[in-house]
C-alpha cells in the first residue's frame, strides 16, 4: 500500500482510534473487572475475589439463574437448529430455483425481520399469540425465537451457496447421482461452512434476545436476559456482573467460531 | 457413416427453443460407435446446447435422441449411460482426487473398496496416481483436466461427451492433450463426442466433424472433406484460412465452370451442384495452394504486394488484385517450397494449383 493512501498517516488517526475503542469497550471492561471484586458494593474496589462467581452458582438467586440458563440454552439450541434447517431449504430454493417471479419478494421477506425495529416485531408476535389463543410460556418463546432467527441463519448460508457453481451438481448427476444424492454428497458439504456459521449466529441472537422474549414469555418463565433484567430492577449487585461476564465469554467464543468457520475452506 | 456400422447416438429432428429464441433448428445426426465425433462452430452456434441435450441437462423441445437404439431424451441425466468432461472440469472441490474419480462408480452401486480400486486404475491411465490423496485445488490445470477425464471414463460410459475440455490449457499442453485424447479414445473404443470452436483441434482429432453455425448443421464429413470440399461459404471461411473471390459464372461445360472476376479475368474450376450459369458465386482458394511468380503465364492473376509476413514455418504474402480484391498467398519456408519474398509494392503474378479453387454459394 502506498503511504499516501495509508490511513495511518492521516492526522488524528491515533486519537480517533483510541477514542472509539474506549467508548466501545470501557463499559465491558468495567463490568468484567468489577465482577472479580471482593466488595459487595459495585463501585468500591476491595481486592480480587471469585466470590460473586460462586454466588451465581450457590447464592440465594442461584436457582433462578440456573433455570434461566437452562431455558436460554435449550431455546437457543432448538431455535437455531430449526431456523438453520428452514434457512437451508430456503437458500436452496432461492439460489437454485431458477428465475421464478416471487424470487425477489421471497428474498426480501426472509431478510426483512432484521430491518424491522425489534419492538414492532415483539408487539406483533405478542398480538399474534393472543389472537390464536396461544398460552404464553416456554413454547411461545421458542416459536418466536425460531421465527426471528431465520434471517440470521439464512444470510451466511445464502452467501456461501451463491459461490457454488451449479456445474458441481450437474457433474454429480452426470455421474449417476440422483437429485437427492447430488444434494447430500456434493451441495451440502460445500454449503457446510455457511450452515455452521448461520447456526452459530442464530444461536447467539437467540441467547441474548431480550425485547421479544420479554413480551412473549409467560409469568415465571425466564431466560438469562430477562432474569438479569429482573434482578437489576432491585438494584445492581456484583453477581449480575459475574453472570454478564460469563455470557460475554460465551458470545465471544461463538462469534469467533462463526467467523473462523465462515472463512474455512473445505476444498483445500 | 458407412452402412452396417452401429449407430451410437442418433439425433432425429431435435429442436431447442428458449421461449422465442431458437438455439437449435431442426437437426438430425447419426454418430457411429467407436467414432471420434466433433461438433465444431463459433460460440452461440448451438454445439454445447446439443451436447447438453445428449447429456440430459437441457430438455429437448421437439424431436428424439436415441442411444444405441434406446430413446433417452426424457431420461434424467443420472439414468443416461453417458459421462461428461466439463469445460471447467467441475471436480468436486471437497473430495480427494481418488474420491472424485470413484464417485460415479459409487453412485452406480459399487462398494467403496471396488470404486477405489477402479479409480486407482483410472488414475494410472492418466498418470496421476501420486496425486490420489490431494484435493483438486492443489493440482495444475492440465492435471485437473486429466482427473476430469479419468472421472468421466471410470464408469465405462457408452459415450463420452467433452465440452471444450482443452480451452483452458496453454498451447503446448493442449497439443499434448489432443494426442493423448485421441490415443485414449482408440484404446478404450468409447465413442467420443467433442465440442470445440477451434477448427485446428477439430481437424487434428476427429474421425468426423459436424460444422455448425446459427443453430444449424452446415456440413458433416471427415476433416479432409470439410477442409478440401467445403459445402458453403461459411464452412470454407470458418475452417482454415481461405481467399474468397466474388465471381460471375459464365458457363458450365462438362463439370467445369468458367468464372469471371470483376476485373474481367477468367478462372475455371470444378462446378458445384447448386451453381447455375450467369449466377453470382464465391471462389474459395486456400492460400497454400497459390503460387507467386514473376511471369505473367496464364492463368495467373496480376497483383501488387501489400505486405510480406514471416511466420516461421511459412511466409505469408498479402496482395491486392486488379479492381481491389485482396488475396493471401502462403508458401512454405523451406528450400523445396516456393520461397519467394517480394517487397511491398512490387508486382507479382498469382498462379493456382490445378483443382485448388472451389465454387461456393452463400
Amino acid at each position: 500500500m502506498s503511504t499516501v493512501t495509508d490511513v495511518r498517516t492521516y492526522r488524528g488517526f491515533f486519537t480517533v482510534t483510541v477514542l472509539c475503542l474506549v467508548i466501545l469497550y470501557a463499559p465491558l471492561a468495567v463490568v468484567t473487572v468489577y465482577s472479580f471484586n471482593a466488595s459487595a458494593s459495585i463501585t468500591v474496589w476491595e481486592g480480587l475475589s471469585l466470590r460473586w462467581y460462586s454466588d451465581v452458582f450457590t447464592g440465594p438467586e442461584s436457582a433462578k439463574f440456573k433455570q434461566a440458563a437452562i431455558n436460554s440454552f435449550s431455546i437457543a439450541l432448538i431455535a437455531a437448529s430449526v431456523a438453520t434447517a428452514i434457512a437451508v431449504t430456503a437458500a436452496t430454493a432461492i439460489v437454485r430455483g431458477g428465475r421464478f417471479w416471487l424470487r425477489l419478494p421471497s428474498l426480501g421477506l426472509i431478510t426483512l425481520p432484521i430491518m424491522v425495529p425489534e419492538i414492532v416485531l415483539a408487539v406483533a408476535t405478542l398480538i399474534f399469540f393472543n389472537a390464536i389463543g396461544f398460552t404464553r410460556g416456554y413454547l411461545t418463546i421458542l416459536v418466536a425465537h425460531i421465527a426471528f432467527c431465520i434471517p440470521f441463519a439464512y444470510l451466511p448460508i445464502q452467501a456461501r451457496m451463491q459461490g457454488i457453481d451449479d456445474t458441481y451438481e450437474q457433474a454429480a448427476m452426470d455421474l449417476y447421482a440422483s437429485r437427492a444424492q447430488a444434494f447430500r454428497r456434493v451441495l451440502l458439504p460445500l454449503m457446510m461452512p455457511g450452515i455452521i456459521s448461520g447456526f452459530l449466529l442464530a444461536f447467539i441472537v437467540s441467547l441474548d434476545d431480550f425485547i421479544i422474549t420479554n413480551f412473549v414469555k409467560g409469568a415465571g418463565v425466564e431466560t438469562l436476559p430477562t432474569a438479569i433484567f429482573g434482578s437489576v430492577k432491585q438494584g445492581i449487585k456484583p453477581n449480575i456482573m459475574a453472570i454478564s461476564t460469563m455470557l460475554l465469554g460465551v458470545s465471544v467464543v461463538m462469534v469467533t467460531i462463526s467467523y473462523v468457520v465462515s472463512k474455512w475452506d473445505n476444498t483445500k | 457413416m458407412a452402412n452396417g456400422t452401429t449407430v451410437a447416438v442418433d439425433i432425429r429432428n431435435a429442436v431447442k427453443r428458449y421461449g422465442e429464441f431458437t438455439a437449435l433448428k431442426t437437426i438430425s445426426l447419426g454418430i457411429a460407435d467407436n467414432e471420434f465425433f466433433t461438433l465444431l462452430g463459433p460460440s452461440g452456434c448451438g454445439k454445447t446446447t446439443l451436447l447438453r441435450m445428449i447429456a440430459g441437462f437441457e430438455d429437448v423441445t421437439a424431436g428424439e435422441i436415441f442411444l444405441y437404439g434406446e430413446e433417452i431424451e426424457t431420461l434424467p441425466p443420472h439414468k443416461r449411460p453417458v459421462n461428461t468432461v466439463f469445460q471447467n472440469y467441475a471436480l468436486f472441490p471437497h473430495m480427494t482426487i481418488l474420491e472424485n474419480v470413484g464417485f460415479g462408480l459409487e453412485m452406480l452401486g459399487q462398494s467403496k473398496a471396488q470404486a477405489r480400486t477402479r479409480a486407482g486404475e483410472m488414475l494410472e491411465l492418466v498418470q496421476l496416481s501420486q496425486f490420489a490423496a490431494r484435493k483438486p485445488a492443489q493440482l495444475s490445470g492440465g492435471q485437473q483436466q486429466r482427473v476430469a477425464l479419468a472421472r468421466a471414463l471410470a464408469p465405462s460410459p457408452k459415450v463420452l461427451l467433452l465440452d471444450e475440455p482443452l480451452s483452458a490449457l496453454d498451447l503446448k499442453l493442449r497439443k499434448a492433450m489432443q494426442i493423448e485424447l485421441k490415443h485414449i479414445q482408440r484404446e478404450t473404443g468409447i465413442t467420443f463426442i467433442f465440442v470445440t470452436h477451434d477448427q485446428e483441434e477439430a481437424l487434428t482429432m476427429s474421425d468426423r466433424i459436424a460444422v455448425m453455425s446459427a443453430g444449424e448443421l452446415q456440413q458433416l464429413g471427415s476433416p479432409r472433406d470439410i477442409y478440401e470440399r467445403p459445402r458453403n461459404r461459411f464452412v470454407a471461411d470458418f475452417i482454415g484460412e481461405t481467399n474468397l473471390l466474388d465471381v460471375t459464372v459464365d458457363r458450365i461445360d462438362g463439370g467445369i465452370a468458367e468464372c469471371v472476376l470483376d476485373s474481367g479475368q477468367r478462372l475455371s474450376c470444378e462446378a458445384a451442384d447448386s451453381v447455375a450459369p450467369d449466377s453470382r458465386a464465391h471462389l474459395s482458394i486456400r492460400p497454400e495452394r497459390l503460387v507467386l511468380g514473376h511471369d505473367p503465364a496464364a492463368p495467373a492473376l496480376k497483383a501488387q504486394v501489400r505486405e510480406t509476413i514471416f511466420v516461421g514455418t511459412d511466409i505469408t504474402t498479402l496482395l491486392t488484385l486488379e479492381n481491389g480484391p485482396e488475396i493471401t498467398v502462403r508458401s512454405s519456408n523451406s528450400a523445396r517450397g516456393n520461397k519467394r519474398v517480394f517487397a511491398p509494392g512490387a508486382h507479382a503474378f498469382v498462379a493456382m494449383e490445378p483443382g485448388a479453387a472451389r465454387l461456393l454459394v452463400d
